[in-house]
């Protein structure tokens, strides 16, 4: 068991972390290449300011329609994704990742404080779940991709919080824990989860677009 | 959840394209306009889009259907191009009449999905990419076809002929004359500040308009000119119907004819989707970063002989109004200001609706949708019983309206759900109160 656990906090680290950055690179890079080849009309548009307006506009929680509109997943997305990040980044146990693996050293949160952010972003997931079986025009659109995105997106958090609080072997719970992160990372370039990826061009086009051409708000 | 399969309508155009189709065939040409045309915009478009359906509260069909979910932006996207693209085009014919009548009536290409989608998902760009396909295949609603061959024969939506286009300028003008002695319609003056363009159903069939421009221009005194030759007519339904081909070369006469005449800047009436034509779509299809030529709309017209104090009338309009805001001007353009500064210019009392200015409602008969013609007129009357509830929670009986579509479409709106209101041009009002010479 320790030999796995060696293995999956080693090299299987090391190949997570290469496919992720290796395969993102390689999206954004083609992605653009495509774009340069097919879109100039769309790229002869593209502005920094506007973009930006409209990517903070959006970061706003309740600044747009869209966010005005449905409040649950509103409160649901900002908890999840800030959540996410700062589990990711600062949790105790990682904090020490970063610096026994790169030599990183970050302030790092409570323990206390790191649970009750996990227990928040499992709730999202729970939460973007029920949307998508209760919800109609939420339930009608969803395929299985997005419920396999969803998924590896919740893995992490559910391992995690099982592992810290030791249910079930803690051992166990940690390699599956570790697993579940490792696949997360490799599949964000090539799963729905390359939203991570594109969400800043896109957005930053609608920008420009409302921005620059059309001088109207995109929110 | 309905489905677009159990609302099929008769349609000509849509049951002959299909009829001439096989899976081969429609395989092959979605995937070499997919290959050949489309790009990185629309694959980032499917990737990105999380299917959250934060667009579906954006779109006049889902709210006006109760919450239908089969109308909701996102899944229009789902059910037409993210399937065509899953499947590599391949499906039955039959699923391609369903896309087309998805594609063709059920969505106005309004983009208010716009403000509502967290990620930027351009809906109307991929719903005008759908038709793009459908074009290719043939398989189009006959009325909207009839009109895109209109333009691709005779440079013009209506078949006006080219003598009867100036037929109609000089009639008009002989009738002018009676009323504002001394007035004309210039044709062809070379080096005007003016170039006036106009859709071609104003000389078709409201060629009162053309009547009120010129009176307005004359009254401005306005250094103008109308062109006898094609070109003249600035709007496009090949936009709507895919016919990008037909598209650049309706935009390159416009331009051309206005080059030609070295006129410094081309003035458009009163419509919103020719607008569009020429200032977002025909100009970047033919590579123009900027406009060739600079066009302005009737409104940012108006709003310049407002400000310029060449704008005179005689008292305000009494009576209370609403205005209609066209998304293809306002969303288009950001035009909400200067047609607000116009219309209190105009009007004693203005009642807004809610929501308004980028966020309206869509008129349900823009992004040719009402050029579908008569089998799809109750996709446009259900489809927008939300205008309907707008427009009388105003109280007003008139409305102002600077888009030719949203005319079409409001006036219908009002006759089908009995509000007892009437749509007016900003060239109506003015017209009305402008000085007029004692008879």
């Amino acid at each position: 068991m320790t030999e796995i656990y060696t293995f999956v906090s080693g090299p299987l680290a090391w190949v997570a972390f290469g496919i992720f950055i290796i395969g993102s690179i390689y999206r954004l890079v083609s992605m653009y290449a495509l774009a340069k080849a097919k879109d100039g009309s769309s790229l002869a548009y593209m502005s920094l300011p506007f973009g930006l307006r409209s990517i903070l506009n959006w970061m706003i929680p309740f600044n747009t329609m869209g966010w005005k509109g449905d409040p649950l997943m509103t409160v649901a997305t900002f908890v999840f994704h800030i959540g996410f990040l700062v589990v990711a980044v600062f949790l105790g146990a990682h904090v020490v990742l970063w610096d026994t693996n790169f030599g990183i050293s970050i302030p790092s949160l409570p323990d206390v404080a790191g649970d009750i952010v996990s227990f928040a972003v499992i709730a999202a997931c729970a939460i973007f779940a029920y949307r998508r079986i209760a919800l109609p025009h939420v339930k009608g659109v969803t395929r299985g991709k997005d419920w396999f995105a969803l998924i590896i997106v919740a893995l992490p958090f559910i391992t995690g919080v099982l592992a810290y609080h030791q249910v079930g072997p803690v051992l166990l719970m940690t390699i599956l824990h570790v697993l579940a992160a490792e696949l997360l990372l490799a599949l964000i370039p090539f799963t729905r989860l390359s939203h991570a990826l594109f969400v800043l061009f896109t957005r930053a086009y609608m920008g420009s677009e409302f921005g620059g051409v059309r001088n109207a708000r995109d929110w | 959840m309905s489905q677009i399969a159990d609302r099929i309508i008769s349609d000509p155009g849509l049951e002959n394209g299909v009829a001439g189709l096989t899976t081969e065939k429609i395989q092959k040409v979605v995937n070499r306009m997919l290959e050949g045309e489309t790009g990185a915009k629309l694959k980032a478009y499917r990737e990105t889009c999380m299917r959250c359906g934060l667009c579906s509260q954006a779109c006049h069909f889902y709210v006006s259907h109760d919450n239908d979910p089969s109308y909701s932006p996102v899944n229009k996207a789902t059910e037409t191009m993210y399937e065509l693209m899953d499947k590599k085009g391949k499906v039955e014919p039959q699923r391609i009449y369903e896309m087309a009548q998805m594609a063709y009536t059920e969505c106005n290409l309004c983009k208010r999905c716009a403000h509502y989608c967290p990620v930027g998902i351009d809906t109307g760009y991929i719903m005008s990419m759908v038709r793009r396909i459908c074009y290719l295949l043939d398989v189009v609603p006959q009325y909207i076809r009839d009109t895109a061959h209109s333009h691709a024969s005779t440079m013009n939506q209506m078949w006006v002929k080219d003598d009867e286009w100036i037929d109609s300028l000089q009639w008009q003008e002989d009738e002018a004359r009676d009323e504002f002695p001394g007035l004309r319609i210039p044709l062809d003056k070379e080096g005007a500040d003016v170039y006036y363009s106009v859709i071609a159903p104003e000389p078709k069939f409201r060629t009162q308009l053309i009547y009120q421009a010129a009176a307005i221009m004359n009254a401005a005194g306005i250094d103008w000119t109308m062109p006898s030759e094609p070109g003249w007519d600035n709007s496009d339904m090949c936009m709507f119907v895919g016919d990008f081909e037909n598209m650049g070369r309706l935009k390159r006469a416009h331009y051309e004819s206005a080059q030609k005449l070295r006129v410094k800047r081309i003035v458009m009436g009163e419509c919103g989707h020719a607008f569009r034509s020429v200032y977002d779509m025909g100009n970047r299809w033919l590579g123009h970063k900027k406009m060739p030529v600079p066009v302005i709309h009737a409104v940012e017209f108006y709003h310049e002989l407002m400000t310029q104090g060449k704008l005179k009338i005689t008292h305000k309009y009494e009576k209370p109004v609403t205005i209609q805001d066209p998304c293809n001007i306002i969303r288009g353009k950001g035009l909400m200001d200067k047609l607000r500064d116009v219309v209190h210019f105009l009007c004693e009392e203005v009642v807004e609706m809610t929501p308004n200015r980028e966020h309206n409602y869509c008129c349900c008969a823009g992004g040719g949708v009402i050029n579908c013609g008569p089998p799809f007129k109750n996709t446009r009357m259900t489809g927008n019983r939300i205008k309907a509830d707008q427009l009388r929670a105003t109280g007003v009986k008139d409305v102002v309206i600077p888009c030719h579509n949203c005319h079409g479409g409001l006036e219908d709106i009002i006759g089908y759900y009995d509000l007892g209101m009437h749509g007016k041009f900003i060239g109506d009002i003015i017209y009305e109160l402008m000085e007029k010479p004692e008879m």
